[in-house]
């Protein structure tokens, strides 16, 4: 009984002391991209762009592919139990919303941490393991600054840029059914789309995506450099990387979805 | 500055110093000087902590107790702003070289200018090539990290160390995994270093050839403790057994109590601590 107490406890210690790494990286990050620059300690821009460019723009079309297929299958879903009651045209409505409430920030989520989460732990795992890291240290520069800073701007930035052009994928992706199936033109889904939607539910989608860019960026970035010597310990930060990011993505999701709910009841 | 703190003459002087990972202790109380533009070598066998000396020289690795000074301050305890000025007078050229494999070897170089001065690109340009052209690698400008050989990554580490021309140059084994000749070489650098600027050096080895060719003193490190300071000549006629098991190059004794040994065998597995 005191054996699964103690366990229970030390689980415990270890989670909080995990989230306590995340929140300091993160809160470094944060205080390096918008305090910083007022303080002499300016952003490498050239930086923030190239990540961009690998974390937003190379992941486009493996993205475009995934939400379509995702606006389809929800189109056939939808209209599996929207035909009985013979609401078939009301399926454009449902894509839209929850692509844009939920699947469009989850789904770039995902494939944004299988492409780019799991870099930066590799990224920086390797440094730590190759000594870069210490060398960077030992030349006056901050590792935060000069590694997770570029990395959190370009998610912050990106991913809502991502979730807007999945929400539009997935749309996409529904019309092949709407125009196949249910009797729309394509312009008449577009506007019927168009008009399920309130501007609330594309903002909530988006708030959610710039929570999950940091999340990502910071579990990614805090296990590269919690890695500890040795290139299999590479393999493993990454791997934590990637597990830790969607179940925290996942927890983050569901306390803002919360949220949202119960602010929209009032 | 307290009694404490090293004299003039000295540009880093160690007291005391205590080196703990998690329950074990690296570093038992070491305490040394080391003297403006002297070349001092710390030798000492695999595991002896050597290397975790140098970490903590520039403050990689925080001591569990004692004091550190360099130029004056005592980094055991200076904040984090002030140590990075003190971090804009050395240079450290670590054991794999530790060049960053997305920057060419110039910009490898260029990167603490970049981000510590005000110069024109033009003028950074210029120094790198300088810097290059000193290690011996003029016109490896635009090679990539990992086109180089392991000898050529570490006299490009050495260029990058030299970047901001440091006070103090610290070497983590210059010649692990170097052949004979290219280590031959490296130290050769070293020298020509040591000649050609006013510069503190402070290496790190377990090369004995290579240690009293370039060391003006030494100081030997058995088991986190140092078992003897000194400049070679007072190392060579030392009679301590451990310093002579060292410099003579025997091994370890093998021999076991046919006891202890029969225990040793079949007593039950205990798991090492790190």
């Amino acid at each position: 009984m005191v054996e699964v107490t103690a366990r229970v406890g030390r689980a415990t210690l270890g989670g909080l002391a995990y989230l306590g790494g995340l929140a300091r990286v993160g809160r470094r990050a944060a205080y390096f991209t918008f305090i910083g620059p007022f303080k002499g300690r300016a952003l490498r821009w050239q930086r923030v762009v190239h990540q961009a460019m690998a974390v937003g723009v190379e992941a486009l079309p493996i993205l475009s592919l995934i939400t379509f297929f995702i606006g389809v299958i929800l189109a056939l879903q939808g209209a599996y139990e929207l035909r009985k009651f013979g609401a078939l045209h009301y399926v454009s409505s449902a894509v839209a919303i929850s692509m844009t409430r939920e699947l469009g920030p989850l789904m770039t989520a995902i494939v944004v941490i299988g492409r780019s989460g799991s870099a930066f732990a590799a990224e920086i795992g390797t440094m730590k393991v190759t000594e870069e890291i210490d060398a960077l240290q030992t030349m006056a520069l901050d590792p935060v600054q000069f590694l997770v800073t570029p990395k959190f701007l370009a998610m912050v930035v990106m991913l809502p840029c991502l979730t807007t052009w999945a929400d539009l994928m997935g749309v996409l992706g529904g019309s092949l059914f709407g125009v196949s199936s249910a009797g729309f033109t394509f312009m008449g889904y577009l506007s019927a789309s168009l008009d399920a939607l309130f501007l609330r539910d594309i903002t909530t989608g988006l708030v959610k995506s710039v929570m999950f860019g940091m999340t990502i960026t910071a579990v990614g970035c805090y296990e590269g450099f919690s890695t500890g010597a040795g290139a299999e310990e590479v393999g493993r930060s990454t791997t934590a990387a990637v597990v830790v990011s969607i179940f925290l993505v996942i927890v983050v999701d569901l306390v803002f979805t919360a949220l949202f709910y119960f602010m929209g009841a009032h | 500055m307290t009694d404490a703190g090293p004299t003039n003459d000295d540009l880093i002087g160690v007291r005391d110093l205590h080196v703990r990972y998690g329950e074990r202790e690296v570093l038992h109380g070491i305490g040394f000087d080391v003297r403006r533009n002297e070349t001092l070598v710390i030798l000492g066998g695999s595991g002896s902590g050597k290397s975790t000396l140098l970490r903590a020289l520039v403050g990689l690795e925080k001591p569990s107790g004692g004091e550190i000074w360099v130029k004056g301050r005592n980094i055991a305890e200076i904040p984090a702003a002030e140590m990075d000025e003190i971090r804009k007078k050395l240079g450290m050229s670590f054991q794999g070289g530790a060049l960053f494999g997305s920057m060419s070897v110039g910009e490898n170089v260029a990167l603490p200018l970049r981000e510590h001065t005000r110069l024109e690109d033009s003028t950074i340009e210029i120094i790198v090539r300088l810097k290059l052209e000193q290690v011996g690698l003029a016109g490896f400008e635009d090679y990539m990290p990992s086109q180089l050989s392991g000898g050529m990554k570490k006299r490009a580490a050495v260029a990058r160390a030299m970047a901001m021309d440091p006070e103090m140059l610290f070497f983590d084994e210059p010649s692990a995994g170097l052949d004979p000749i290219i280590a031959a070489g490296i130290d050769n650098l070293i020298l020509k270093l040591k000649k050609a600027f006013r510069i503190t050096i402070v290496v790190v080895t377990h090369e004995l050839a290579s240690a009293f060719l370039i060391a003006d003193r030494m100081v030997l490190i058995d088991k986190g403790n140092i078992i003897a300071i000194g400049t070679p000549e007072e190392l060579r006629r030392s009679a301590h057994p451990r310093v002579r098991q060292f410099l003579d190059r025997m091994p370890e004794p093998e021999v076991y109590e046919e006891l202890d040994y029969l225990q040793m065998l079949t007593e039950e597995h205990r798991p090492r601590r790190r």
